[in-house]
């Protein structure tokens, strides 16, 4: 990507986040969101999140995807899901995620 | 005067546990762009042109795996939908303040500073917009500070660190742990699961259209699991 794609990436997210942020606040309370669409977008951080992680999980360096059981990245990724399953830390998922990953990478 | 200065601390107050949990986060945010290859200013001046970690996470990792521009920016827009959300929910609070001032406030807005709103003030009629304005806006100018300051770390740290650390992998683990603990009931849990699974299944497509495909489905799979349980519990 070009230094001027990017900034232009990077503006445009920031514009048309500012306009999400606005929306119902500049209206000052003029509009409301159907119950429909609530209920829907209750669903977009689990939705997106997820369907980032296990793709940037299972991408090779050389493009494709490993699926196997034995990628270090997809045992890491396990690993810290159980950690921030059980300790709701974002710094102890990170901790022990990547520690897992270079130890994973050292012994295979 | 000294009620208005109050005001703030309070907010400040209120936010200072969240703080250092943003510190990691920002960290990765500046160290990943530096090791996609960002310059300073991109780097570090998306904190304050996006201001929000979770798009500017998602937006330096498909830059970085060389997707198109389109699908950097709306992946970015598609997972800060959730503000519009906040703005609707936050909206009667702030009736009758500047269009100046609640620009500001959107602007400034977070997970954190919607969050705590919404928890001190949410409930309670007798508390001025004024009032919840500052305390919103107290605790959102310290996590603005600490964001900035966290991502120009992370984003020189980063800059000189080799790629044999994998330092990329903090991306997918920092979303796991955003991801996890919001997994409160079983059609989140669905959504999640669909999401994945389909956005792998559909990786090979072009302009990463597949991330999209998950998205979609995932939030279709999850809507559909409340709306049946919502049913069974009409009937019960």
């Amino acid at each position: 990507m070009s230094v001027t794609t990017l900034w232009l990436s990077i503006v445009a997210i920031g514009v048309g986040t500012f306009v999400l942020r606005l929306s119902f606040i500049g209206l000052s309370g003029r509009l409301a969101l159907p119950v429909a669409v609530t209920r829907a977008l209750r669903f977009v951080p689990a939705a997106v999140l997820s369907a980032i992680i296990l793709p940037a999980a299972l991408r090779l360096p050389e493009g494709g995807l490993d699926v196997s059981i034995d990628n270090p990245r997809l045992i890491a990724c396990v690993v810290a899901a159980g950690i921030a399953w059980a300790t709701k830390s974002v710094l102890a998922t990170l901790i022990v995620g990547m520690g897992t990953l270079w130890l994973l990478q050292a012994l295979l | 005067m000294k009620s208005v200065f109050r005001d703030y601390i309070d907010g400040i107050h209120a936010m200072l546990p969240l703080l250092p949990g943003a510190v990691p986060f920002g960290m990765i945010a500046g160290a990943v762009a530096a090791e996609a290859g960002f310059g300073p200013a991109a780097g570090i001046g998306q904190s304050v042109i996006i201001y929000a970690g979770t798009a500017q996470l998602a937006a330096t990792q498909l830059v970085a795996e060389a997707a198109p521009a389109l699908v950097v920016v709306l992946t970015g827009l598609v997972v800060n939908l959730r503000f519009a959300m906040y703005s609707a929910s936050l909206a009667p609070h702030f009736i009758g303040l500047s269009f100046r001032r609640r620009a500001l406030l959107a602007y400034l807005m977070t997970d954190q500073s919607y969050a705590l709103t919404i928890l001190r003030h949410g409930a309670d009629e007798t508390v001025t917009a004024i009032t919840k304005a500052r305390f919103y806006l107290g605790g959102a100018i310290a996590m603005w500070v600490v964001w900035l300051g966290a991502t120009a770390t992370g984003f020189m740290l980063g800059s000189r660190i080799p790629p044999s650390w994998s330092l990329d992998f903090f991306v997918p683990l920092s979303f796991l742990a955003l991801l996890v603990p919001g997994i409160r009931d079983r059609a989140t849990a669905i959504a999640a699961i669909t999401g994945a699974i389909v956005a792998v299944a559909a990786s090979g497509l072009v302009f990463n259209l597949g991330l999209f495909a998950g998205a979609a489905c995932g939030i279709a799979a999850g809507y559909i699991v409340e709306a049946r349980r919502g049913k069974k519990d009409d009937i019960r």
